[in-house]
């Protein structure tokens, strides 16, 4: 029921009213929720709202540490 | 597709999982997490997350399905909504599609429909609210059920009607908020827990902060987490971490989506459109301070206000335990009826008929090993 999914905006009309892909089909998703979200944004879609904007410095933050731990793991299989 | 893929590596997950278990000694008595989410517990399943950590880790399945924890009384009043001889013909009822299967005291809206009630399954709200446009001469109820996550959309779309005037669309509010179940659990004592895995799309409405209670008031750890592979598994080692050390915090485990403060535009909606009251939860009875009533500046959209209908609520089915799963209290597997008498195909309870109830999850998924 909670599931949100991650999504780039295409284009936004004057309603606040996005244009996204999801699943292969193009939909209309409200961004009333997501004010600073802006066209090339990822934004996570649920019900058809944005309930928020992802941040990539983050993602990639995550992505880096779990890379780190790996390695560490790596290491002590390898010795 | 980007913030999905590169979460679901199944290399690096291996080497977390191994890292986890070096870091918990073998003699170790197992660390007990509950996930607290639906959307946690089917991707914790369909992943096999719980077999490559078993003996170390123990998940618990927590009540976090909306649809799971909708009471049956509450089930037969949406249905009578559809159903009732003096509303049939006039009332559209539209709800999400995991709402139609949901055994209530005297059968599904499935069966409402097939005995010609006007039920539609919508994927927004706003779909709902569509229907009212096209339909003006109709009343089109939405059957609003679901969490923080769900709740603010239902609130912009009550709030975009009324901007609209639009005056053929109401709401049967079922919402839920999910902090005080959490509360509801942990008073109770029934399950021993070192530590829970927090809601990852309640959170981005809510933020981490509103789990700040749990370390404060419970001594118990929460990591927030996201619904890949990686993001599970860099929450139970968080949790592993500070149930070892001793030392209870709210970790985000889920930064590219949860800011501590939460969405503060979904929740201002929140707060325009819904007062909170308590709520009755399958498995819990009434829980204060628990459910999302509409204000009384939009009671002309309140459907159990508008439309009342007599009902009259029978006592769960025989042998079913889905209460005890909801409270994490029961695995699935430990049900007489599972599997046996009850399965996806002829649910008994509503924790086998939504992809996200902890039955339906093990019924599917229950050997996976991670590919």
């Amino acid at each position: 029921m909670c599931l949100a999914i991650p999504t780039q905006i295409q284009s936004i009309d004057d309603r606040r009213m996005a244009t996204v892909v999801l699943g292969g089909v193009e939909r209309e998703v409200s961004l009333v929720m997501t004010p600073e979200a802006q066209v090339g944004d990822y934004v996570l879609i649920h019900t058809g709202y944005a309930i928020s904007l992802m941040d990539p410095d983050e993602a990639q933050a995550s992505l880096e540490a779990f890379a780190e731990l790996a390695a560490i793991q790596e290491g002590l299989e390898g010795g | 597709m980007k913030y999905i893929d590169e979460f679901r590596n199944p290399t690096l997950a291996r080497k977390l999982i191994a890292q986890m278990r070096r870091a918990i000694p073998a003699a170790a008595p197992p660390i007990h997490l509950m996930e607290f989410c639906g959307g946690h517990t089917h991707a914790i399943f369909h992943f096999g997350l719980r077999q490559m950590l078993a003996g170390q880790v123990a998940l618990h399945s927590g009540p976090g399905c909306p649809v799971c924890v909708t009471a049956a009384a509450d089930l037969d009043r949406a249905i009578a909504l559809a159903d009732a001889p003096d509303l049939r013909g006039r009332v559209i009822l539209a709800t999400f599609g995991d709402m139609l299967r949901v055994p209530g005291s005297h059968g599904t809206l499935q069966e409402a429909r097939a005995r010609g009630a006007d039920v539609r399954v919508v994927y927004s709200p706003l779909d709902a609210l569509a229907l009212a446009r096209q339909h003006p001469a109709r009343e089109v109820i939405f059957l609003g059920v679901g969490f923080e996550t769900t709740a603010p959309g239902i609130a912009a779309t009550l709030l975009q009607a009324e901007d609209e005037g639009w005056p053929n669309f109401s709401v049967l509010s079922l919402h839920k908020l999910t902090p005080p179940a959490m509360r509801a659990i942990l008073d109770a004592g029934e399950v021993a827990l070192d530590g829970i895995i927090g809601p990852g799309h309640v959170s981005a409405v809510i933020g981490s902060q509103a789990w700040d209670f749990l370390p404060r008031e419970y001594g118990m750890a929460c990591a927030v987490a996201g619904f890949e592979p990686l993001d599970i598994l860099s929450a139970i080692a968080a949790l592993v971490a500070a149930a070892r050390a001793g030392a209870p915090a709210v970790i985000n485990r889920y930064g590219r989506s949860v800011q501590p403060e939460g969405n503060p535009a979904a929740q201002a909606m929140l707060e325009r459109a819904f007062a909170v009251g308590p709520a009755m939860w399958r498995g819990f009875g009434e829980i204060p301070a628990s459910g999302l009533h509409l204000r009384e500046s939009l009671a002309h959209r309140d459907a159990a206000r508008r439309f009342p209908v007599a009902v009259t609520t029978r006592p769960e089915p025989p042998g079913c335990r889905c209460g005890e799963v909801l409270r994490g209290v029961l695995a699935p597997d430990e049900c007489a009826l599972f599997g046996r008498v009850c399965t996806p195909r002829a649910p008994v309870g509503p924790c086998m008929v939504s992809a996200e109830g902890a039955c339906a999850a093990h019924f599917k998924y229950g050997d996976t090993i991670l590919a």
